[in-house]
């Protein structure tokens, strides 16, 4: 299964705008050129890849991915914070816990902006650096590299597995292949359960599974996930990748000329060929590349990089570490595969700097518009009031004129402690000359943390006062008696009836 | 046009025909384009030959072949689908599954989940569950949910709705009489006095002696004329207007006034006729519901005129 020779080739060559050519890696190109069209099915099969394992600067940074990634996954929920669990989203009770700060659904903005924060970070970092996310930190990579480890493990380097795969079931497949499903299934489930334990309390619920008294629904998506985990990370791989994910195609259109990507040096490395070690290359009239081919068994995606930038690379340099040791062994200088940009592959004699293709417009404006709501998101988490109000009108009864001729109005005052402190709340209302509450109604019953109460306050508008019939702009002030910052002024209208 | 129109039989067999041949047409499709070859497109830029913009083309990727029997499987989940479920014209499903079913369920489920709350406060009379911070707590929740609509948030209620606050009862106080206005609910109605007591100037008469009977100010003759008419309402609200509470026709004395206690109101009361209705809650809420709703009232009611704090969701 030899690539084309020429990688650049996009087969009339007439124009000048270099096509990157995005081929798949095979088709059966090989021989047959004997006129009658080859006929070939409108799906493809599947053709598993065994990934060589891989060593060097690039895997060790995903190695520290992976654990960073997975301390962070699987301890988070297991930490506590003043006597709960840190990180716990409630949806029952719709109460969203992270260490010191208590979310409700009102809170949603803060998803909002988070969201905005991580799409203009990815945009980001795939301006300047490819697809990073996919080849270091995307759960696919992170959760498919644990699992090769494992199937290496138990299964062998890819030549075993390989034989092993094409050969015949005998008691060696089958306890391996049993052995590796197990503990891929145990990881699966561990993971699942982790995922869970960010909804239900884990300490709850790994009682549960221990005594196995699991909620049905806790059951249901533990193993949801366990199989999701499992079924991706075991056998979609790179296909979740190259068929299913979005993000790996609209990255794509990020990409620019000035690009860190994957990159072939094809000027230094053509015409490739095997050679002798104490042979000259130069005379031999081939380039760097030995054509040991060590960086299309490594790919986790199955593609030749030689063949230039390519649809399915997710950018994980494992053909960068493999291409890097076998010059270093050859005694050629490493970097024949490199993060480079098209720019500058393209200009092999330098000129164009790295640093100047990097910066240029496009990553600055990004990196402009991701510091500025960075800052803002911070701020506004920093000014956050751990207190909401909902001010609800009675609307069946507008107004009515009470003993003393003043005009009363009935409110629903929905309050909400979004702190882990208790709050006692003093109820104010403005707006309007002549406007009171009852006495016994300026205090709202003391809030346990993240607790939420209704209160029902009644509002004078005194008889002394004409106002002209229908709705006027009132407002509530809600002012925690011992901390100044907690204070929500919200809306509402008072109707005075004609 | 009527709703049989749309509702005959025909037209579920209509949609049934649509949906299985779409079905088995699907099924077709994939097993066709499944078996079809097509010439290698060799070793072309393997895209599809549309150029947009000069440059963009479209690559001509094939789907993988494990997609398409997941396209396989959704044609064998809908036809497992229509046998346990109901959706060929009237077959029932296997499952026997009904919309109404699974509301029954679900509010079984629930009932059941919050029986041994409530098993506390049916223990109790329902003046006693006043004491019971835990059943005010709910009842307060319940009379926000199901009865704020029309009485008001603080229970005291609006024009045409009492308010159930004040010790004032149409229908009387007791725990039994609250608890049968809510389970069966009320059909107050004063009919149309007008011809009775003979147009419209006699029913501004009586209106001034009802404003009299109260000790509001009115003009003594029109009010003396009125009280002659005035037996024509005595039926219900008794010789001495004080209304009878198991007809549930309002005290004429006090200074409550459900439908408006201006001259033009009472006229129009007279005139017209009242028709509330408080509707029945036997099918909306349990018994003991409205045992812990009643305990709530008469607190309300009975207590002082203050509006505690009514609701608090769980921390």
């Amino acid at each position: 299964m030899k690539p084309p020779d020429a990688p650049t080739g996009s087969g009339t060559g007439a124009t000048a705008t270099r096509v990157i050519p995005i081929v798949p890696v095979s088709k059966a190109t090989s021989g047959k050129s004997d006129g009658s069209p080859e006929l070939i099915s409108l799906y493809e099969k599947h053709r598993k890849i065994h990934p060589r394992s891989v060593s060097g600067r690039f895997a060790n940074w995903r190695w520290v991915m992976v654990w960073v990634t997975q301390i962070v996954f699987y301890g988070l929920p297991w930490l506590s914070w003043n006597g709960r669990q840190a990180v716990l989203f409630e949806l029952e009770t719709r109460r969203f816990y992270l260490f010191e700060l208590v979310f409700y659904p009102q809170d949603f903005v803060y998803l909002a902006g988070l969201l905005v924060i991580c799409a203009l970070a990815l945009f980001l970092f795939t301006a300047v650096a490819g697809r990073v996310w996919c080849g270091y930190a995307c759960p696919q990579t992170v959760y498919t590299e644990l699992f090769m480890w494992i199937e290496r493990r138990v299964e062998g380097e890819r030549h075993h597995r390989m034989r092993r795969d094409a050969g015949r079931v005998n008691a060696d497949y089958v306890w391996r292949k049993t052995l590796k499903h197990v503990i891929w299934g145990l990881l699966a489930l561990w993971t699942g359960f982790t995922f869970v334990g960010y909804f239900s309390p884990i300490h709850t619920l790994g009682f549960d599974l221990l005594s196995l008294h699991m909620g049905p629904w806790e059951a249901f998506w533990v193993l949801f996930y366990s199989f999701a985990t499992y079924g991706n990370a075991g056998w979609l791989r790179e296909q979740v990748c190259k068929y299913m994910c979005p993000y790996a195609r609209f990255q794509s259109a990020m990409f620019d000329k000035g690009t860190l990507i994957v990159g072939y040096d094809t000027a230094r490395g053509e015409p490739r060929g095997a050679r002798s070690r104490k042979q000259d290359p130069a005379a031999l009239g081939l380039g760097s590349c030995v054509d040991c081919s060590l960086c299309v068994q490594v790919c986790p995606v199955g593609i030749d990089i030689r063949d230039g930038l390519q649809y399915e690379c997710i950018s994980c340099a494992a053909c960068i570490d493999a291409c890097d040791t076998v010059m270093k062994r050859v005694g050629y200088a490493p970097g024949l595969i490199r993060y480079a940009t098209e720019a500058t592959l393209a200009d092999p004699g330098g000129s164009t700097s790295l640093r100047k293709t990097v910066l240029r417009p496009r990553v600055l404006v990004y990196s402009g518009l991701l510091g500025a709501i960075c800052l803002a998101f911070v701020f506004s988490m920093w000014m956050r009031v751990p207190l909401k109000v909902d001010v609800i009108r009675d609307r069946a009864m507008l107004s009515r004129i009470i003993d003393d001729g003043a005009i009363e109005n009935v409110y629903r005052l929905h309050l909400m402690n979004a702190s882990e402190n208790a709050q006692r709340l003093r109820i104010d209302v403005s707006g309007l000359p002549g406007l009171s509450l009852p006495e016994g109604e300026q205090l709202a019953p003391l809030l346990a943390p993240a607790q939420a109460v209704t209160v029902v306050v009644h509002v004078h508008l005194s008889a002394n006062e004409v106002l002209a019939a229908g709705s006027h702009p009132i407002q509530f002030t809600i002012q925690e008696i011992d901390a100044h910052d907690i204070r929500v002024l919200e809306k509402s209208v008072f109707l005075v009836p004609r | 046009m009527s709703d049989t129109d749309f509702f005959n039989e025909l037209w579920t067999y209509f949609i049934a025909i649509i949906t299985v041949v779409g079905m088995l047409a699907c099924a077709l499709l994939l097993w066709q384009q499944g078996r079809q070859k097509v010439a290698a497109h060799g070793d072309a830029d393997n895209t599809t030959g549309h150029v947009w913009d000069g440059d963009l083309r479209e690559l001509n990727n094939p789907l993988p072949r494990w997609w398409m029997w997941m396209f396989y499987l959704t044609v064998v989940f809908s036809l497992g689908y229509l046998v346990v479920y109901p959706g060929l014209t009237t077959y029932s499903g296997s499952f026997g599954w009904t919309s109404a079913g699974a509301y029954d369920k679900e509010r079984d489920a629930l009932e059941k989940q919050i029986a041994p709350l409530y098993a506390g406060f049916t223990a109790k009379q329902a003046e006693q569950l006043g004491q019971d911070p835990e059943a005010m707590a709910v009842g307060g929740r319940l009379f926000l949910n199901n009865c704020a609509q029309c009485h008001g948030s603080d229970a005291r209620g609006s024009k045409g709705f009492p308010n159930l606050a004040d010790r004032d009862w149409m229908y009387g106080g007791t725990a039994e009489a609250i608890r049968t206005s809510i389970t069966d609910g009320r059909n107050g109605i004063m009919p149309p006095m007008g011809e009775a007591i003979g147009g419209e100037d006699a029913a501004r008469n009586v209106a001034q002696y009802v404003l009299s009977l109260s000790g509001r100010e009115n003009d003594p003759v029109r009010a003396n004329l009125g009280r002659s008419k005035f037996s024509a309402c005595a039926a219900c609200h008794g010789a001495d207007g004080k209304g009878n509470p198991l007809l549930g026709a309002p005290n004429l004395t006090d200074r409550i006034w459900l439908h408006g206690g201006r001259e033009a109101d009472i006229v129009q009361t007279i005139m017209q006729g009242r028709n509330s209705v408080m509707p029945v809650h036997k099918d909306r809420l349990t018994e003991a519901q409205i045992h812990v709703l009643t305990g709530y009232l008469m607190k309300l009611s009975g207590a002082s005129e203050a509006a505690a704090p009514v609701a608090s969701a769980k921390p």
